[in-house]
């Protein structure tokens, strides 16, 4: 088991990725039925079509520091992301986790259309390991913070993308976990809960939470982390205080931009 | 061996703290199943007590050999073998339309296959009543032998358990599975003696000449499982000492030896593969 709950002091290392590569069958290449398979099988092209989603990326990150992930879609933030949880393991190197996680990676990931807010609440926090005691005890709290009190008996089909967030932001934050791993899934909601979302962020900081984020809008990043690491093809090309990796990937953007115009 | 006790540990652990998932998982799927239909639970037990009278009427006419208190024969068949379908063809997808949720939780896999194929088991339980609706109205008797049904239910509720995770991991990589699937069903089911007995294979004059039926026959008798499961379940209900049939004692044990097998080859296969999922799905 990776993640081994245990009681470790601010500045200590809980996550630490020594030259992980992650690799994938290319997605148009998947070999899914049984025809192709031998055909590819007789070519020998099974293992040919590979791509790395992360090379040789060493990190570490300490107990209680935010962390930024920046980089152009593509360039292997969700990996590292999905690495760190435990989802997706490493083809090559190691990944050490130590502490509990709470993964926003996608809002409402397990919510079935067909249920109703309030049943859905339970499954989710089944599918996070809460235990059905706690989440009863929870329930007021997760509908008092994700303001859907009159929706709770809809099915989760009639449901806002921004209510679903609302409701997946509420679920996932239940609990105080020793890292949060927020996946650009403040984009959906309105300016209110945006800036509700993030007072229970900074207030989880302040408790010494581990945060890793990543997003697409500066001010947030600024506002929340300290550290950030500059992804590109899978490569980490910067890390470094936030300010001066958002400057260089600014500035790598802009030159891109000028070179697709110039074009 | 200190790293094996430590493995089971671990998944132990981590089994009980999904077990409130799969307990969810579980009411979800009986929840679903029903949602909106007007007589809910009661399809659970209408469903095979209509088909037991459709099959009835077909086929009481089409055998020569009488097969005594067809109704009950028929709808223990019946009720064992749609249990099987229907669990192993919802295991079989059990993983694939969970992708979206096995990429962005770490949860373990099997607990979705397990919910799917123990959600079907509740049907089976509640489909049980449609048994006793028929075993009164056809006047078989009750014994207290018949609570021995446990037995070869629970011994295919593993096999099922050990054939869904199979098929749920072979599935993940080969697509085909699931289209070829339910043609391997059909030929199962006729393989089973549901609506006909071992006997109609057997020729009673001419005992010493093999036909070639008595060939399938044979087949059925030694490799497949099913007949190992509903013969003994059978037998536990009405008391029909055919001569054909082998004895409930050794079905027992050889049910027992093949659910275990099964179960062992299911958990390997997903245990090996489980890493890969995620790039195929």
């Amino acid at each position: 088991m990776k993640n081994i709950t245990e009681q470790i002091g601010l500045g200590e290392p809980c996550i630490q990725l020594n030259d992980v590569t992650v690799r994938f069958n290319m997605a148009g290449e998947k070999v899914d039925n049984l025809k192709e398979y031998f055909v590819k099988l007789m070519k020998r092209e099974l293992r040919f079509k590979e791509f790395c989603a992360l090379r040789d990326v060493s990190l570490t990150i300490n107990k209680g520091e935010s962390w930024a992930l920046v980089g152009a879609n593509g360039a292997g933030k969700s990996t590292l992301l999905k690495l760190i949880c435990g989802i997706l393991s490493p083809y090559k190197g190691s990944v050490r986790v130590r502490g509990s996680i709470a993964p926003m990676i996608e809002l409402g990931a397990g919510f079935d259309p067909n249920l109703t807010a309030k049943e859905n609440i339970y499954i989710n926090g089944a599918v996070l390991g809460h235990s059905r005691k706690f989440m009863k005890e929870q329930y007021d709290n997760i509908v008092e913070f994700a303001e859907l009190w009159d929706f709770m008996d809809l099915p989760i089909k009639n449901y806002s993308s921004g209510m679903r967030a609302r409701l997946g932001f509420a679920v996932a934050t239940v609990v105080d976990p020793d890292i949060l791993i927020i996946d650009e899934v403040l984009a959906v909601g309105d300016k209110s809960f945006q800036k509700k979302c993030r007072d229970r962020i900074r207030e989880m900081q302040k408790k010494g939470v581990t945060l890793i984020f990543v997003s697409h809008a500066k001010p947030p990043v600024l506002e929340l982390c300290e550290h950030a690491i500059w992804l590109d093809h899978g490569r980490i090309c910067k890390v470094g205080a936030t300010e001066e990796v958002y400057e260089a990937y600014e500035s790598f953007l802009d030159e891109k931009t000028k070179k697709t115009a110039a074009k | 061996m200190k790293k094996f006790i430590h493995m089971c540990r671990c998944w132990i652990t981590r089994f009980l703290k999904y077990w409130d998932l799969l307990v969810l998982l579980v009411q979800r799927d009986l929840k679903l199943k029903y949602r909106r239909s007007f007589l809910g639970y009661i399809w659970s037990v209408l469903n095979p007590l209509l088909s037991m009278v459709v099959m009835a009427v077909v086929f009481s006419a089409m055998f020569k050999r009488k097969i005594p208190h067809f109704p009950v024969y028929l709808i223990c068949g019946n009720i064992l073998f749609s249990f099987m379908r229907e669990s192993t063809n919802k295991a079989l997808t059990s993983v694939i339309e969970n992708g979206s949720l096995l990429k962005k939780a770490n949860v373990p896999k099997y607990i979705f296959t397990l919910s799917k194929i123990t959600s079907c088991m509740v049907n089976f339980v509640l489909s049980l009543g449609a048994l006793v609706i028929v075993m009164i109205a056809t006047g078989v008797p009750f014994r207290w032998s018949n609570l021995l049904i446990v037995i070869p239910t629970v011994e295919l509720y593993v096999f099922c358990v050990g054939l869904g995770m199979l098929l749920a991991a072979v599935t993940v990589f080969f697509r085909d599975i699931r289209n070829i699937w339910s043609v391997v069903t059909l030929a199962w089911m006729y393989l089973t003696p549901i609506f006909y007995s071992l006997g109609s294979f057997y020729n009673d004059n001419e005992p010493n000449k093999i036909l070639a039926s008595d060939a399938i026959g044979l087949f059925i008798r030694r490799f497949n499982p099913m007949y190992m499961y509903i013969q003994q379940f059978r037998s536990f209900i009405i008391q029909n000492h055919d001569a054909w049939e082998v004895p409930t004692p050794e079905l027992m044990i050889r049910g027992a030896i093949v659910a275990v097998v099964f179960l062992i080859a299911g958990v390997a296969t997903f245990n090996l593969t489980q890493k890969k999922f995620i790039l195929y799905i």
